[in-house]
């Protein structure tokens, strides 16, 4: 069997606010095998974001250990994660988090700017279109986020977290902002994006969205309570035509008198 | 390269905020061109009562007699007839570093010529005169040294009288009666213009100081003696040897006489000036201040502003240096664009003054430097606080940031 992409062993994240200690992760172990999509779920203050921070490498654990790609990043300090996080990690986010009056095209480009070794202005250009090209908004590139759809939006934030080509893609409510459709229209990339073998970490409080991944982890007070395949997996393609149809019934239904 | 990156980033972050950005720059932009307009300003006037002493003659030291007493009335300085052309010539002879000497006799006059009369003043002079007193001939000649020792009955004109006695004719070659003696007129002197104290200078007819002394107004002694000395650093010297000398030849031991430089005149003048230059100067220091502070006034709230910009640009991957030499390339671009508009702004102000004022506006590169430098340093300075304050966001809580 392949190295795991995520090997985590006895994670534990304590916060101390005054003389309170607050345990938001107790002791989870978790593996994560290339080409997996992995919804995390939880209600708040289950610890789902505390464990998404530290997948992200945004935050370090108080203790255990963290492999990522085979390499301990538990103990690296802020300029190395920092570089982690720009070749080996890709974020998307709940609010899209794209920067404002900033053309599709740019905004892709960012995370190349901050590369240890960065690509000369014409690669860039190129990469940034390839990885617009994936999420199909290739013909959008000068448009600004103002002038996007939300989900629209959510696509660019997706290729500019794939334009470095990392090991890990992480989403954190991803669907969150997006309607009902859009959500599973952006679940589709997701998939489609799977099926090219990368490896996706996604967190999310709704069922049905989750229903798109492959694996679902439940955590609970700072603990992975259930971890199981997902059984009656959707295929975000098969749920858009469904849609397709009952809406062109529904427009049928109306028009007739 | 990093450096370049964080370049790019930066110009690309100012240029989706140009509004924010020219306001921002408009603080330095003021602050420079009010530095440079003011300072412009005050080394305008500066030249300007320099040059008027400057029309006084070139390190010039001159000889006052003293005062005049007598049965208790005192009369002021000048008042005492103790100053001979003796005296000039031992001066000439014997003091060292004198280029040239003149002594001058004063009275005023009614004067006529083609038709006309004028009351002016007319000053005996030696040749030398023109030298002393930095003073050029328009038309026609001076005198000569041949004329002052033969009394010879010349004279030259100032450029007032020759306009009120010949409006449209060359004055040179004609007569002009002073007291019905003819004397011809051998040139026109250069306009001089007014005087420090508001006198015209060109209001005047010169002539051999002999000629004056035995055919105008007869008298044995002088108004005073005008020396040229060699340099300026040679003034004091000779003021000294000329006293020496002087109590020598009067057999006096108190000075029945004065001796005075142009220096000193020169020295008060310009320091009334100085001192309102650097005034101008300060008061636009304090703009140029004002306008640093209101950047990092900007920068501030832009930190705040963009907090999440600055999350998630620390999400994928920027190192917190690439954060704060951005903000700081932003201050400094910002800061450094605002100065170079700023001088161009400041010159134009200068250039408009001084043509629709008609001040004399003298933009100084010193100014200039010291502006943009100025405004380059307050970039850093000012920028800095924000920088860093920037680079020290935690990235978590900068994303949640709302």
């Amino acid at each position: 069997m392949s190295q795991p992409v995520v090997q985590l062993r006895d994670i534990r994240k304590t916060y101390r606010n005054g003389d309170l200690e607050v345990h938001a992760v107790r002791g989870i172990s978790l593996d994560i095998q290339p080409g997996e999509f992995v919804a995390i779920m939880g209600a708040s203050g289950s610890g789902k974001s505390t464990l998404m921070n530290t997948l992200g490498c945004l935050d370090r654990p108080t203790s255990g250990s963290y492999h990522l790609d085979g390499v301990d990043v538990s103990g690296l300090d802020r300029e190395a994660r920092a570089d982690l996080r720009n070749q080996k990690l890709g974020f998307v986010f709940q609010g899209f988090n794209l920067l404002a009056r900033t053309s599709a095209l740019e905004n892709v480009e960012l995370p190349m700017l901050y590369a240890p070794q960065r690509p000369a202005r014409a690669a860039m250009k190129s990469r940034a279109l390839a990885a617009l090209a994936i999420v199909g908004l290739a013909d959008r590139s000068d448009h600004l986020p103002s002038q996007l759809s939300g989900g629209q939006q959510q696509r660019v934030a997706i290729a500019r977290a794939l334009v470095n080509q990392p090991r890990l893609l992480l989403a954190d409510e991803p669907t969150g902002n997006l309607d009902s459709r859009t959500s599973i229209e952006v679940m589709g990339v997701f998939q489609s994006l799977n099926e090219q073998g990368i490896t996706l970490v996604m967190v999310t409080h709704e069922l049905d969205v989750a229903s798109y991944c492959k694996r679902i982890l439940v955590v609970r007070d700072g603990l992975v309570v259930r971890d199981e395949p997902v059984a009656n997996r959707l295929i975000a393609s098969e749920q858009l035509a469904k849609l397709r149809s009952a809406e062109s019934a529904a427009k049928l239904t109306s028009v007739a008198p | 390269m990093r450096l370049i990156a964080t370049t790019v980033i930066a110009l690309r972050a100012l240029r989706r905020n140009k509004l924010r950005s020219a306001l921002t720059a408009l603080g330095i932009i003021i602050g420079v061109a009010a530095v440079i307009a003011m300072v412009g300003i005050g080394n305008g006037a500066k030249s300007q009562v320099e040059a008027q002493v400057a029309s006084l003659g070139r390190n010039v030291v001159t000889v006052f007699p003293g005062s005049f007493s007598s049965g208790g009335a005192r009369g002021g300085w000048g008042s005492a007839s103790t100053l001979t052309v003796e005296d000039t010539e031992a001066i000439a002879r014997e003091v060292a570093g004198v280029v040239s000497i003149s002594p001058e006799v004063r009275d005023r006059n009614q004067v006529l010529a083609n038709g006309l009369n004028w009351n002016t003043q007319i000053i005996g002079e030696s040749p030398d005169f023109l030298s002393i007193r930095a003073w050029d001939i328009d038309s026609g000649t001076m005198f000569s040294d041949a004329d002052v020792r033969s009394a010879a009955k010349v004279c030259v004109l100032g450029s007032t009288v020759a306009k009120q006695l010949f409006p449209d004719v060359d004055p040179a070659g004609q007569i002009l009666r002073v007291r019905n003696i003819p004397f011809v007129i051998r040139g026109v002197l250069k306009s001089k213009g007014f005087n420090f104290f508001g006198q015209d200078q060109d209001d005047t007819v010169v002539v051999p100081y002999t000629t004056h002394m035995r055919r105008i107004n007869r008298r044995t002694t002088v108004s005073s003696i005008m020396i040229e000395a060699s340099a300026p650093e040679a003034m004091q010297r000779i003021q000294d040897d000329i006293s020496a000398l002087l109590l020598q030849r009067h057999a006096v031991r108190e000075a029945d006489f004065t001796v005075r430089n142009q220096l000193e005149l020169a020295q008060t003048a310009t320091a009334t000036t100085r001192v309102m230059t650097s005034l101008l100067g300060a008061i636009a220091g304090v703009s140029l201040l004002v306008g640093g502070i209101g950047i990092m006034n900007i920068m501030l709230v832009s930190v705040t502003e963009r907090t999440r910009e600055i999350g998630i640009r620390l999400a994928i991957g920027a190192h917190d240096r690439d954060i704060r030499v951005q903000f700081l390339i932003e201050a400094m671009v910002l800061s450094s664009l605002g100065g170079i508009i700023g001088v161009l702004l400041g010159i134009g102000i200068s250039q408009s003054l001084s043509v629709l004022n008609g001040w004399p506006v003298l933009v100084s590169t010193n100014a200039i430097l010291l502006a943009v430098g100025f405004s380059a340093i307050v970039g850093v300075l000012f920028g800095f606080y924000p920088a860093h304050k920037a680079a020290q966001l935690d990235p978590i809580e900068a994303l949640r940031f709302e």
